[in-house]
């Protein structure tokens, strides 16, 4: 790799880094931070683009971080340029996660901290929650959706069924309306 | 061996990851249970971290996972694996984008697992709760009693009052979590 292309992939790792650095709480977070810095400052690609890649990537499986830094790394510099996108975004949080994980087993013993992981643990279900009733009022229209949401719950809760078999199933289902359909 | 296993585990996670972070909890959940490399409430425990650290849910859970079953190497080898599929499959998108965006027989097998990770992430919250507010070895019953025996009162308590608050006041994650924090402290 010369001169030129070591600083550009070091440039796209930053832009990046920092990305995956300040967003705090998964995926969808991360879209106004980088819309500001990939599209906004850095000029590696447009709105409209941006826009589309966004509804594309909800299409595949995957981690959004993942793959939307991968999709602009490449636009802007091959396998290179997504390599060092794709790694850039996920070493903020592996550090951390690596650090605290030491801390926490440390930690654990801690009346105290029991306590507040115990909270925790209470709110994140209500958090998740909130969000499954906000998502499945957007997402659920008509009752062939809500009959498949409601079906593979009963399926992985009370039948131990796992999520992967559902998630083909639904592809499945899918692919048959499209057959049906088209 | 348990180096290669956590890579196809976790290649195998990152390759149905549909619906996001809370859908994709319940895969890996489901994986956990077969290793055991985990306990449900060390992954609770993840997951609550994960709202306060940058970095997706997934990517975290990975990470540490790896480093608790394999050290630094397993966290690296995790970590990578769940990352791959999605870095493959951007890289072949990228390429055929217009067709992908176009294509009909995409959204119609979408238009099936939509529904299915909504499913997920309500089943995300089942396997939550089992480790915040339902007792210890509950069975989820079918009769209101039997339902409502099950709950540890200050838990739900504590659950009640974020999801109220949240529903509500449409709190920054992180201000919910430091706020389930401190109810914790307080009530429990």
């Amino acid at each position: 790799m010369n001169k030129e292309k070591l600083f550009e992939s070091f440039e796209i790792f930053i832009t990046f880094f920092r990305i995956g650095a300040f967003t705090l709480g998964g995926g969808y977070a991360m879209l106004p931070l980088m819309e500001k810095e990939v599209v906004e400052n850095k000029k590696w690609i447009d709105r409209q683009e941006i826009l589309d890649m966004f509804a594309i990537i909800q299409s595949v499986p995957g981690i959004i971080a993942v793959k939307s830094s991968v999709f602009i790394g490449f636009k802007k510099a091959g396998i290179r340029g997504a390599f060092f996108a794709g790694l850039g975004v996920i070493l903020p949080s592996f550090l951390v996660i690596l650090l605290i994980a030491h801390l926490l087993l440390s930690l654990r013993d801690n009346t105290y901290i029991q306590k507040v992981f115990a909270g925790v643990r209470a709110g994140v279900t209500a958090l998740i929650l909130v969000t499954a009733i906000r998502f499945a009022k957007s997402a659920l229209k008509g009752y062939i959706s809500i009959l498949i949401a409601i079906l593979s719950f009963i399926l992985i809760v009370f039948l131990n069924i796992h999520p992967i078999f559902t998630i083909l199933a639904g592809g499945i289902l899918g692919f048959i309306g499209y057959m049906k359909y088209r | 061996m348990i180096n290669f296993t956590l890579f196809k585990v976790f290649f195998m996670i990152g390759l149905f990851s549909f619906g996001g972070g809370y859908a994709i909890i319940s895969i890996i959940r489901a994986e956990m249970e077969s290793y055991g490399w985990i306990s449900s409430t060390e992954f609770a425990d993840i997951i609550a971290i994960s709202q306060m650290t940058p970095g997706p849910i997934s990517v975290n859970t990975a990470t540490y996972v790896g480093m608790n079953t394999s050290g630094i190497l397993g966290a690296i080898i995790a970590t990578l694996s769940i990352s791959l599929p999605s870095f493959i499959i951007m890289l072949i998108i990228a390429h055929y984008f217009v067709q992908f965006k176009e294509s009909k027989v995409i959204k119609w097998i979408l238009k099936g697992i939509r529904p299915v990770t909504i499913g997920l992430i309500f089943s995300a919250v089942v396997l939550l709760a089992e480790t915040s507010i339902l007792k210890p070895n509950s069975q989820l019953g079918f009769s209101l009693s039997t339902i409502t025996s099950q709950f540890d009162i200050k838990s739900t308590i504590v659950f009640a009052l974020v999801f109220i608050s949240y529903l509500k006041f449409k709190l920054h994650p992180i201000l919910v979590v430091v706020f389930s924090a401190l109810i914790g402290l307080i009530i429990l």
